[in-house]
């Protein structure tokens, strides 16, 4: 199969809207999905946020208060579903992804430019559609894991326009992933070979591997769920004979997984930043890219360490310990890379550089209890409580999201043409990161002694360290409005940035900011050296 | 460079003992109440130093090389064009690996010397027909002779409580009474959805499934009432399905038992 590196004008440009309304219609530039992605999936986080908020608030004192019961329990899944489906996955994969890997193998647009602009359109109605089974009678309250039997006794209108969301969300992300796959192999610049590659490339070529493998099995494990709920069938219903703990095996062989689909992108994207502004190469790459793959092989095979309390059999329960551990082992050796990449450079600390920092520092504690999770006797104790949580939302707030802010201040002057005010980034950095450390640290202490997870009342005697972490989130909140003002006043009248403000060698420098419609004028430039800092490359600017 | 080794030394040592010393002095753990718990304990402060170890090392790393390797006022150019080292990175892929092999067998051993990877299928007086499957929990013990001797409770989930049945009393009851320093084995069975069995003082949990009932066995060891939490989301009331475990000495078990003793079920 050949597929043109140049596609034929597919756009028909002369149509397209200009300027900013470029950005609502139904375009196939690959730029424009990406933003779309970004701006889309950012919505979806102030509304995920506002949720977290009020979370938050009600567990400010211990008494169920602020909100009813139940409507707290609809409140919890439809931050987590939010988050999750809306906000992380979309914007790590399909908006940096779109943007950046036409560039980085040399393109013009995707493999298949329209089930790329499919894909995205999937997101707005089903997003919507999510948010609106809130108000259709009885919203969908079993948590985002949605497990049976209690997905199929609650209210079952909610639950089965949840179930319809995901998986459109799905079905969106699979052909997201599917366009990547084929763009990273078959539409790479003649003479780019796959080990020239920027890091972002193979950790998009693992994520979408795991999407492509287990999405899918996510999709076919609802669908089973809603006939139970629907049509009274007997997959996962105890009731008529249904295995309520097969549906916890299907559930995670895509949820587990679905953690890396979160990281692993954050995991490319930082390495494309670190080397810019540490001013040198990324350090290691062969292993880099060897540990993305073990990372992906073992995300596979570990699934039911979230089951070591569903009764599992106990040899079971010391195979998936041991794979789990040992996924610590290739993505310690990403962290020192990272260090490593950091020393002996000349580090611009700007809040790009701040946030990746940040990220690291707390995905390595989110790490750390992350090893102690796998360990059966130590989860026995910690499974289902605030010890889980603290530990998930240190990989997916303090790794992931912090590398969303991250990439977006590094990019942000390529997509725009404007550079955004350091100052108020370094401010949104400093609040950030003190609300997510207060916040979350906490909660660890919470889950070790005796507050279990999804619960709108708990007992008085934590209701101290709540109202900590409550402060923590508040914080979190109010370090939006940094970073909102910084976007409005750089868009009315920013500095203008220049075609390649951080002097960076990948390709998506070496063209003009905003990037011409093609990506570039005459031909895709060939990089040979994406992270050659330090040697000739760079010593030409 | 002799300097050098000895600053480097001299931070090492100073990570390790900064976190044993947390490691030994900060308990975040509650109250220890049954056998398994100083088990878990020592886990627990394993996991506790080698992670305070790692992330200090990590931080100190981190924020090192920030103010160290910052661009100075004016400074121009790059860093060294270091790509790769070898042999550095074979030692990064091997320690790590032997630390988590290390920690996988030593937790492996906490989990059997808790009683977790003993077959519990032998255990007559638990099993109401013999089809039926059973799921293990933590065990302190299996064998025939000793489950014979164990207090055994029935545990009834529903949205939203626990209720105790005491099959040699024939009573129900709604806290959980149990004589101290005693293996006790309870079957538990959800009526409805999803519940979880959960004395943070025991540090044990273990789901309460429909349709598959799980068995829990432990000793508790101090006089005392701690709270049993349900730790799966059942439903708006989760939170408040609590119950509580009362372990007192053998006589006042005994007189508690005796006066719940009845041949009708009583609540
Ligand atoms: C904006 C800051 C955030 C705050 C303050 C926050 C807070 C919370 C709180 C208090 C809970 C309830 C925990 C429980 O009872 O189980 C929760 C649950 C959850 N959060 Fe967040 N969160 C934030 C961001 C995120 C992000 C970025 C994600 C991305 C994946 C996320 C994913 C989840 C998930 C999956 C759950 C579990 C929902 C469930 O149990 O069904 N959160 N969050
Ligand atoms: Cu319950
Ligand atoms: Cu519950």
């Amino acid at each position: 199969m050949t597929i043109s590196i140049d596609p034929q004008k597919t756009n028909n440009e002369s149509l397209q809207p200009k300027g900013w309304l470029r950005y609502f219609s139904f375009s196939l530039d690959h730029k424009v999905i990406g933003i779309q992605y970004l701006v889309c999936g950012f919505l979806f986080y102030l509304i995920g946020g506002t949720l977290a908020s009020a979370i938050r608030i009600e567990l400010a004192s211990p008494m169920s208060d602020f909100m009813p019961r139940d409507v707290y329990n609809q409140v919890l899944t439809l931050h987590g579903t939010i988050m999750i489906f809306l906000w992380i996955v979309p914007v790590v994969n399909g908006a940096f992804g779109n943007y950046l890997i036409p560039f980085y193998v040399g393109a013009r647009d995707m493999a298949f430019p329209r089930l790329n602009a499919v894909a995205f359109w999937l997101i707005p109605p089903s997003g919507l559609m999510l948010v609106a089974s809130y108000f259709v009678e009885g919203a969908a309250q079993a948590g985002w894991t949605a497990y049976p039997p209690l997905s199929i006794t609650t209210p079952q209108s909610g639950q089965i326009i949840w179930i319809l969301s995901v998986l459109l969300l799905g079905g969106s992300s699979i052909f997201g992933g599917i366009n990547f796959i084929a763009t990273i192999i078959k539409l790479r610049r003649p003479g780019l070979k796959l080990m020239q590659l920027p890091m972002y490339c193979w950790a998009m070529l693992g994520t979408s591997l795991l999407v492509v493998l287990s999405t899918p099995v996510l999709a076919g494990t609802l669908i089973l769920l809603s006939f139970d709920i629907i049509a009274n069938t007997g997959f996962f219903n105890p009731v008529l004979g249904g295995n309520v703990v097969v549906y916890q095996h299907l559930f995670w062989f895509y949820s587990h997984p679905a953690v890396y689909i979160m990281v692993l992108p954050a995991f490319g994207l930082v390495s494309e930043i670190l080397p810019v502004h540490a001013r040198k190469p990324l350090f290691g790459y062969t292993t880099m890219v060897f540990s993305i793959m073990g990372i992906v092989v073992l995300g596979l095979v570990v699934w039911a360490h979230h089951m070591f309390t569903s009764g599992t059999p106990p040899w079971m329960r010391l195979f998936f310990t041991i794979a789990t551990a040992f996924i610590a082992v290739p993505t310690g050796i990403k962290f020192f890379n990272w260090v490593a990449t950091l020393w002996g450079g000349k580090i611009s600390i700007n809040s790009a550089m701040l946030f990746s920092c940040g990220f690291i520092i707390n995905f390595v504690f989110g790490g750390i209890t992350g090893v102690a999770l796998a360990q059966v006797p130590f989860d026995i104790h910690v499974h289902d409580t605030y010890f889980v949580v603290a530990h998930f939302h240190y990989i997916v707030y303090g790794g992931t999201v912090f590398i969303i802010f991250s990439s977006i201040y590094h990019w942000f002057p390529k997509v725009t043409g404007k550079m955004l005010n350091e100052k108020l980034g370094i401010l949104h950095f400093i609040i950030t990161f003190i609300g997510f450390n207060l916040c979350f640290a906490p909660q660890h202490w919470l889950g070790l002694n005796g507050m279990p997870r999804r619960v709108a009342e708990y007992d008085p005697q934590f209701q101290f360290v709540n109202q900590i972490s409550s402060l923590g989130a508040l914080l979190m909140a109010i370090s939006t409005i940094p970073f909102l003002i910084n976007v409005f006043l750089c868009v009315r009248n920013g500095k203008e940035a220049g075609d390649n403000p951080w002097n960076a060698l990948t390709p998506e420098w070496l063209t003009s900011s905003p990037p011409p419609v093609e990506n570039w004028e005459g031909e895709a430039p060939l990089v040979e050296e994406p992270y050659g800092y330090g040697k000739k490359f760079s010593a030409q600017k | 460079m002799f300097n050098k080794n000895i600053y480097l030394i001299l931070i090492i040592s100073l990570v390790f003992s900064i976190s044993f010393w947390i490691g030994f002095n900060v308990n975040l753990l509650p109250a220890e109440a049954s056998i398994n718990a100083p088990i878990y304990d020592e886990l627990f402060k394993i996991l506790f130093i080698i992670g305070l170890i790692i992330f200090i090392g990590m931080t100190i790393a981190v924020i090192y090389s920030l103010f160290k390797f910052r661009k100075r006022n004016n400074q121009i150019g790059d860093g060294i064009a270091l790509e790769g080292n070898l042999s550095l990175e074979i030692v990064w892929t091997i320690i790590p690996s032997i630390i988590v092999l290390l920690i996988g067998l030593y937790s492996y051993n906490i989990y059997d010397r808790m009683g977790g990877m003993k077959e519990l299928n032998h255990n007559h007086e638990m099993m109401s027909s013999n089809t039926e499957k059973i799921w293990a929990g933590i065990s302190q013990t299996s064998d025939n002779a000793i489950a014979t001797n164990n207090l055994s409770i029935e545990v009834s989930a529903m949205q939203f409580a626990f209720l105790f049945n005491y099959p040699k009393g024939n009573f129900i009851s709604g806290e959980l009474h149990v004589p101290v320093d005693q293996k006790v084995s309870m079957k538990m069975e959800s009526k409805d959805v999803i519940h979880a069995f959960w004395v943070p003082e025991f540090r044990i949990k273990q789901d309460i499934i429909p349709g598959q009932p799980t068995i829990l066995n432990f000793t508790p060891t101090k006089v005392g009432k701690y709270p049993i939490i349900c730790a799966e989301l059942c439903g708006p009331y989760h939170g408040g399905m609590r119950a509580s475990i009362i372990v007192e000495e053998e006589s006042d078990y005994k007189e508690w038992f005796n006066k719940n003793k009845k041949p009708e079920v009583n609540l």
